[in-house]
């Protein structure tokens, strides 16, 4: 008897008999007989019972850090506990995409709301229901921007490495050539951008802020690519847009990033969640699901997935994405994030991370480490150091619990959120003194 | 179902009203729109494109589904309705005052029916 | 119901986060846009999306017949254990030593993933089905370059496909050859054989199809593209049918994605996050996506394979869905994993056998997990469309199976139960299919007028597409 199947082996005859067979194994009668798999040489069936202590096994072989200091693209902030109570709800872990609106209010309501409030912290016209995460959301702009006259795409070279990759994939993929802009001082070189802009000049993506926790003059930015006429793409940290100048007022096209700040655990790197917004003018090159407001035909409002025929299920190979499940369980849970916090939490979360992170910096620096570059910096930044070092500081703080800063070229790549206490980050710099001091 | 005897057809259900001689709007049949149903949407070309009579020049979409409109003559694209982008129901509406597209420098136009034969065409079709 | 921003006053909030124990910094300009997010009351906030989740069919609400969806039961224990603090709380970035648990999962998932399907490397990163056939795609490409092979450049889809299948083709920089399917709604083997050619790189190919049918001639199929030096490609939509039974691999794919949020019972959260992880034969493992994990003497690392096509995502993938289909494996185990395809095509033909003494099928012979009826008859007789049936099963707490799909089979309606569903609960919905279909002929107007019982009727889609509000308007 399988598990999870609820019908004995009777039922199963009394329904072979209805359907007129002997033996469950004769509806596969279009299977060549040599291709019947005799047995998988895999383990053995469990108990629940069994397959938790299995399971805990696994998970105990993890080292589970009470300190993080460790972002490059993956942060733990603080999740309400509201929003683990109403994300576990067994109707929204559960259910399918809404295709059938009557019986999906509920999850297309959530939608629309999300879509508001991702438009709110990015000062965006319109936002999409979510893609696979931060690096496929940049992949996918590029696709948004490019038309038959302007073919080539630009990407910052202090842009996450991952995001870079990812985007090289895509490009991989529809032959478009992508090229990266070489970072001076950690920062965008401007006038390296201006040179390579031309009249096939597509998009530039500019991750605000960058990679090495650096604020870029993303305003001076999208006036060079605005001048090329080029489109502008912003990859901007959700938590920080709360308090930074938005991508829409630095003239930004289109506006995307990875939404895991936003109340997701960092869980090894997902399921994440990839934000989309976009001006109106963007708004129907947009991959993905949209949703918008109507009425029934009692004139009640209610919500629909629109602008349907974007997409692969309907535009077939002239669809500009493929892209089909996205997600919205991830969606969902930020936009209960935000809600949750409201304006003056989101706001606090930033402030706080901020404070926190040049708390750290100055600390780092008292005990012998030096920044590696000069400039605004949001909740991260690098300080500079050999390989071994930076080997040597990581193995330390581990062995109190500290997951310190990533070993990056140069360097140490270093995080704070609102999540851990002074009391952390002067743990985190005493011991970085002893390793200095050795 | 409407066809106005000004007005020249293709076998593509698409209508073209001749400025002048190489000069012409071109639109969707009252025909085409009543088979593709309610209309939110068109894709619309792109000014100073060659079209090719026959080959697709743009396209629709109502809520289900995206159709090519092909384009009833070989010319250049000189100028698209943009009022379409805000108001697509004029193509269910009034499809032969929502013209699509003005074309220019165009070279054939034999393959045309006239209302009748086109009224004709869509009756066997 | 009013939407969250409605609702609370602007000087509610959570009490959530301490005063600031360090120097307070902020940015030297800051946004000048107001940021206008809600202000509620914890009670208010749960009241909110308590009424929200009210207004979702989920899988305890009711059947789920979604054709080509696989809409099967989701394990509490598979969410109570991907919920581990030592999944959640780790970071993708910690070093390999210190990740040891979860490099184990994904590499166990990797070596069953390739016994399930008869292949021999797998990548986890995909986050969902089409991204997996974006990746394997991007394999068939890296493999033709790699043999300096430029002229493979088209892809072979049967018009019964998934429209991810054309849309990922093009996406990866293909052109798209259509053929048409034989009456059977299986390939037609010499439309088959005169598309292909020097310029073919592969077929993209879902068995059983899209209309639930095995293709018998399958091992003739994909050696007709592998003679013509194109390589098959498996859109795993459907494995549920044959999990455990028969494998991609035998069947002569090179390549595959399977869902894991179908067929090993990880849920759908209303449309993700699911998984879809792509396995290949060995002359494909070296341009998979990197990193992969690699195991020694009982230690896991990452490495990069040597041609890698790169990163299709960040990380490692969706690990935590990831997680929760390794559980469903161990509780299946060699011995269930069969039970729960036969037991899903038995449910399907069940169903069929129940429902054909009205309707019309739309091939008739013995289905897989799947069947696909056409309304065409009953809607020329009376108006009701495939859509009025599905309307008229909502008042009845029943979702639709899906709806017009397959594209080559008129006013469709494809029916899934899965094997999570008991004869009581499909004999019940049988019993409604057949009273609609009666109500059909005798009150057609009452179809036509359903839904009336759910929060709101049906909805003016044409009204959204035409003038889209997609944001809530404040001003």
């Amino acid at each position: 008897m399988g598990t999870y199947v609820p019908n004995s082996e009777r039922v199963q005859q009394e329904m072979l008999d209805v359907i007129g067979v002997k033996n469950v194994r004769d509806l596969y009668c279009n299977v060549p007989k040599k291709m019947f798999v005799k047995e998988l040489n895999l383990p053995s069936e469990k108990s629940e019972l069994e397959v938790r202590a299995a399971v805990i096994e696994i998970a105990e072989k993890n080292r589970v850090f009470k300190t993080c200091l460790r972002g490059a693209g993956a942060y733990r902030h603080f999740i309400p506990a509201v929003v683990k109570s109403i994300t576990s709800r067994e109707e929204l872990v559960t259910a399918y995409t809404p295709y059938q609106a009557e019986i999906s209010q509920g999850i297309l309501q959530s939608i629309f709301e999300y879509q508001t409030e991702m438009c709110e912290l990015t000062g965006m016209d319109v936002s999409n229901a979510s893609v696979y995460d931060g690096a496929t959301a940049a992949a996918e702009s590029i696709t948004m921007c490019r038309d038959r006259k302007r073919t080539k795409a630009y990407v910052s070279a202090t842009a996450n490495p991952q995001v870079i990759e990812t985007m090289q994939t895509y490009c991989f993929g529809s032959g478009v050539e992508l090229t990266v802009i070489p970072a001076k001082n950690g920062k965008t070189d401007e006038k390296a951008l201006k040179a390579a802009l031309g009249e096939d000049a597509a998009c530039f993506y500019l991750q605000q802020p960058n990679y090495f926790g650096l604020m870029e003059d993303a305003a001076a930015i999208g006036e060079i690519v605005h001048a090329a006429g080029a489109k502008y793409v912003m990859g901007v940290n959700p938590i920080a847009c709360a308090l930074m100048k938005t991508p829409a007022e630095c003239g930004a096209d289109v506006a995307v990033g990875e939404g895991q700040p936003l109340g997701l655990d960092v869980a090894f790197g997902g399921p994440y969640l990839g934000f989309m917004t976009a001006t109106h003018d963007m708004m129907r090159h947009l991959p993905g699901r949209i949703v918008g407001e109507t009425h029934d035909v009692d004139g009640k409002v209610g919500y629909v997935l629109t602008l349907t025929a974007r997409e692969q299920h309907i535009r077939r190979e002239k669809a500009t994405s493929n892209i089909c499940s996205n997600e919205q369980l991830c969606a969902f849970t930020a936009g209960l994030y935000m809600a949750a916090m409201g304006a003056s939490g989101m706001r606090q979360a930033a402030t706080l991370s901020m404070s926190k992170a040049h708390y750290l910096a100055k600390a780092l620096q008292k005990a012998g480490l030096s920044l590696a570059y000069k400039g605004e910096f949001f909740h991260e930044f690098v300080t500079a150091c050999d390989e071994k070092t930076a080997k040597s500081i990581e193995k330390a703080l581990e062995k109190v619990g500290i997951l310190g800063g990533l070993s990056v070229d140069g360097g140490i790549l270093w995080c704070a959120t609102e999540v851990v206490t002074k009391a952390e980050l002067d743990k985190t710099a005493e011991i970085v003194k002893e390793v200095l001091s050795k | 179902m409407n066809f106005p005897a000004e007005l020249k057809y293709s076998k593509t259900h698409e209508w073209v009203k001749m400025l002048d001689d190489t000069t012409a709007l071109v639109g969707i049949s009252d025909f085409a729109q009543d088979e593709l149903g309610d209309l939110v949407f068109v894709n619309l070309p792109i000014v100073g494109d060659d079209v090719v009579a026959g080959d697709a020049m743009c396209d629709v979409e109502s809520v289900k589904a995206v159709s090519d409109v092909m384009s009833p003559v070989s010319g250049t694209v000189a100028e698209v309705n943009n009022e379409l982008d805000d108001a697509p129901e004029k193509l269910n509406e009034d499809p032969y005052g929502a013209w699509i597209a003005k074309i220019e420098n165009i070279t054939d136009t034999d393959e045309l029916l006239d209302a009748e034969a086109y009224e004709a065409f869509t009756k066997e079709a | 119901m009013k939407l969250i921003f409605e609702k609370g006053a602007p000087d509610q909030h959570l009490s959530l986060l301490p005063a600031c124990d360090v120097p307070e910094v902020s940015f030297k300009e800051e946004r000048a846009l107001p940021l206008r997010l809600p202000h509620v009351s914890e009670n208010e906030l749960t009241r909110h999306y308590k009424q929200l989740s009210d207004r979702v069919h989920g899988m305890n609400d009711g059947f789920y017949p979604l054709g080509s969806c696989t809409m099967k039961y989701n394990p509490k224990i598979d969410e109570e254990l991907a919920a581990l603090p030592g999944f959640t709380q780790i970071h993708p970035l910690q070093s390999a030593e210190t990740a040891q648990g979860c490099l184990e999962v994904l590499h166990t998932m990797e070596k069953n993933l390739c016994e399930i399907t008869g292949l021999d490397a797998f990548t986890l990163q995909p986050a969902a089905g089409a991204h997996g056939e974006f990746t394997g795609l991007l394999l068939i490409k890296a493999y033709h370059v790699h043999h300096k092979d430029f002229a493979r450049t088209k892809i072979i889809v049967p018009d019964s496909a998934h429209g991810t299948n054309p849309a990922s083709a093009r996406m990866a920089g293909f052109d798209v050859v259509n053929i048409p399917s034989g009456p059977d709604g299986c390939v037609d083997l010499e439309a088959l054989k005169a598309a292909v050619g020097p310029d073919t790189a592969g077929l993209m190919l879902t068995n059983p199809n899209t209309v639930g049918i095995f293709d018998k001639n399958i091992l003739k199929i994909t050696e007709i593209i592998h003679k013509a030096g194109g390589l098959c490609y498996y859109d795993g939509a459907n494995l549920n049918a044959v999990l455990g039974v028969v494998r991609p691999g035998d069947m002569g794919f090179d390549a595959c994605h399977l869902n894991l949020h179908k067929s090993f019972a990880t849920p759908h959260g209303g449309g993700g996050p699911g998984a879809g992880p792509v396995g290949c034969k060995a002359e494909l493992a070296q341009f998979l996506p990197g990193p992969q994990v690699e195991e020694k003497g009982g230690k896991y690392k990452f490495v990069t394979p040597k041609y890698s096509i790169g990163r299709v995502r960040g990380f490692a993938g969706n690990f935590d869905v990831v997680v929760k289909a390794l559980c469903y494996l161990l509780t299946l185990g060699k011995e269930e994993l069969p039970h729960v395809a036969e037991n899903a095509v038995l449910n399907a033909n069940y169903m069929m056998a129940r429902l054909k003494t009205s309707y019309t099928m739309a091939y008739d012979t013995f289905c897989m997990h799947e069947f696909v009826m056409s309304l065409e008859g009953l809607h020329k007789e009376t108006g009701i469309a495939a859509m009025d049936i599905a309307k008229g099963l909502l008042d009845h707490g029943i979702h639709p199976p899906t709806m017009y799909f397959p594209l080559i089979v008129h006013e469709a309606l494809m029916i899934e139960p899965c094997e999570t569903e008991s004869k009581e609960i499909m004999d019940e919905v049988c019993d409604v299919f057949l009273q609609l279909f009666e109500e059909a002929k005798t009150n057609p107007q009452a179809l036509h007028d359903a839904p009336l019982h759910t929060p709101v009727r049906r909805l003016d889609e044409v009204a959204a597409a035409r003038h889209a509000i997609v944001r809530y308007n404040f001003d």
